[in-house]
């Protein structure tokens, strides 16, 4: 207990900083890249065009009965060869882990961001949606005016609450070697044989952050409730 | 693609590829096996405790979720591989006489356990609370003491009515066993990036992988289907999701 020494992260804090910021950066990323894949996803799966509803929800069930680890790993291995056949490139097109992260990330997260938005969708009663194409309004136009905006606040809290999750899910990606913020302890941890205090200050840190946001989701919730 | 590379020898090791695979599975599942036995144990209890009247437990039960909902698991595995050790000389001592495999499997059944047991938790009370308030009043009416109510009225409702979380809970678990790859213990992923190594045949072996844990979600959602329905009250709880 005496030998213990907490300076290591005053010392290093512009490198922990760094890691940190990138995490924020990739949840970020995600959660808009996710809810809005999402969206398309899930109108995708309730589409009556039913190969397309099909092929949706296979993509969706495939990515939520696989570990996260092995999505980060099979797009990491993948996405030279995609972006190669897409460029038309010579040979396999290395982006490094930290970039082809944000892809993963987004792709993963819009299975999950699908199936909430697929429950919001679902919430709008159908008479809405007649009274749309009552109005004249085409497919389109009643997604985006009537049936979107009101899933969206309903599902508001559980899509905050999902990135919350997405925010932690980040982590995973020191896995590959990345310099996120669990990354960055990791090394430091290692170069500088801190590990007890490095992974308790890591902790620290996750359970502050994500407790507060957890605080406020619960508070956006009572705040934006319909009264119905 | 060229499947015959899982009937490859591995290297200096014994038997062929596919081999090894199975191996993975097989400390996958066990892990998954003890952990939820641990974690289903102890989410019942703190669930249980969060719907009690004692200020102090209900207060106890809340801070045991939060503390386990909001660190990342990868964090949680560091922390009891090695800070827990680091910190506490008596678990050090017993920890270096252990085999390292041992070591790693009992710290995953442990930190997964812990960190599954407060999803149960939070499970565990939405169910409880989700019954009739009179389903409690009634039971304490006809002379039950309170750990009989539970016994014998609350918990056998609840828990069938939380079959479904539970089933995702399963396969979230199962899942998450591959976060043990970051501390060594030797499960199906760490075997499959290690196949995937040495033989630089990433795309078969992580398409077995795939394969594997696809059979594995859908085994799973099976059986608890099952389970549900064996289990279905009469006339309260519509079957299937």
């Amino acid at each position: 207990m005496d030998d213990l020494d907490f300076d290591v992260i005053v010392r290093t804090w512009p490198y922990l900083l760094n890691g940190l910021r990138y995490t924020l950066q990739l949840t970020l990323a995600a959660a808009l890249g996710g809810t809005f894949f999402g969206t398309l996803l899930a109108m995708a799966r309730l589409s009556s065009f039913k190969p397309l509803a099909l092929v949706a929800a296979g993509y969706v069930n495939l990515m939520r009965s696989i570990p996260l680890l092995l999505v980060i790993f099979w797009f990491y291995f993948l996405m030279p060869v995609i972006i190669q056949s897409i460029t038309g490139a010579a040979r396999p097109v290395q982006i490094g882990a930290d970039r082809s992260a944000y892809i993963t990330f987004i792709m993963f997260e819009a299975a999950f961001f699908c199936e909430i938005m697929r429950a919001g969708i679902q919430s709008i009663s159908k008479g809405q949606v007649n009274a749309a194409h009552a109005l004249g309004l085409n497919y389109r136009q009643t997604m985006q005016l009537v049936v979107l905006p009101q899933a969206f606040r309903n599902m508001l809290p559980i899509l905050m609450t999902q990135v919350i999750v997405l925010f932690q899910d980040v982590s995973l990606v020191s896995l590959l070697n990345v310099t996120d913020f669990v990354g960055a302890s990791v090394k430091i941890a290692q170069r500088d044989s801190r590990v007890v205090e490095m992974y308790l200050f890591v902790a620290v840190v996750y359970f502050t952050i994500c407790f507060t946001l957890s605080i406020l989701v619960k508070r956006l919730q009572k705040r934006i409730a319909i009264i119905r | 693609m060229n499947l015959s590379i899982f009937l490859e020898q591995v290297p200096d090791g014994d038997g062929p590829w596919w081999h090894m695979l199975a191996s993975g599975l097989g400390w996958t599942l066990s892990t998954a096996f003890f952990a939820w036995i641990m974690a289903f144990t102890l989410g019942s209890v703190i669930g249980v405790v969060r719907t009690t009247e004692h200020r102090m437990l209900v207060r106890f039960g809340n801070a045991y979720v939060e503390l386990f909902r909001n660190i990342p698991l990868i964090v949680q595995f560091f922390l009891w591989y090695f800070v827990v050790p680091g910190l506490i000389p008596a678990v050090k001592a017993w920890v270096i006489t252990l085999d390292p495999t041992i070591h790693q499997f009992v710290t995953s059944i442990v930190c997964l356990g812990f960190f599954t047991s407060s999803r149960i938790a939070e499970q565990v009370r939405s169910g409880i609370q989700s019954l009739p308030r009179g389903q409690r009043y009634a039971a304490y009416a006809l002379g039950m003491t309170q750990i009989q109510a539970y016994r014998y009225v609350l918990l056998p409702m609840a828990y069938r009515i939380i079959i479904p979380p539970l089933t995702s809970e399963v396969m979230n678990l199962i899942k998450n066993t591959a976060v043990a790859y970051s501390i060594g213990l030797v499960e199906l992923f760490f075997r499959t990036r290690e196949m995937g190594e040495m033989t630089f045949r990433y795309y078969e072996a992580f398409t077995a992988a795939t394969v594997i844990y696809v059979v594995i979600a859908m085994t799973a959602n099976r059986i608890m289907a099952l389970i549900e329905r064996r289990l279905a009250v009469p006339g309260y709880i519509v079957g299937g999701k």
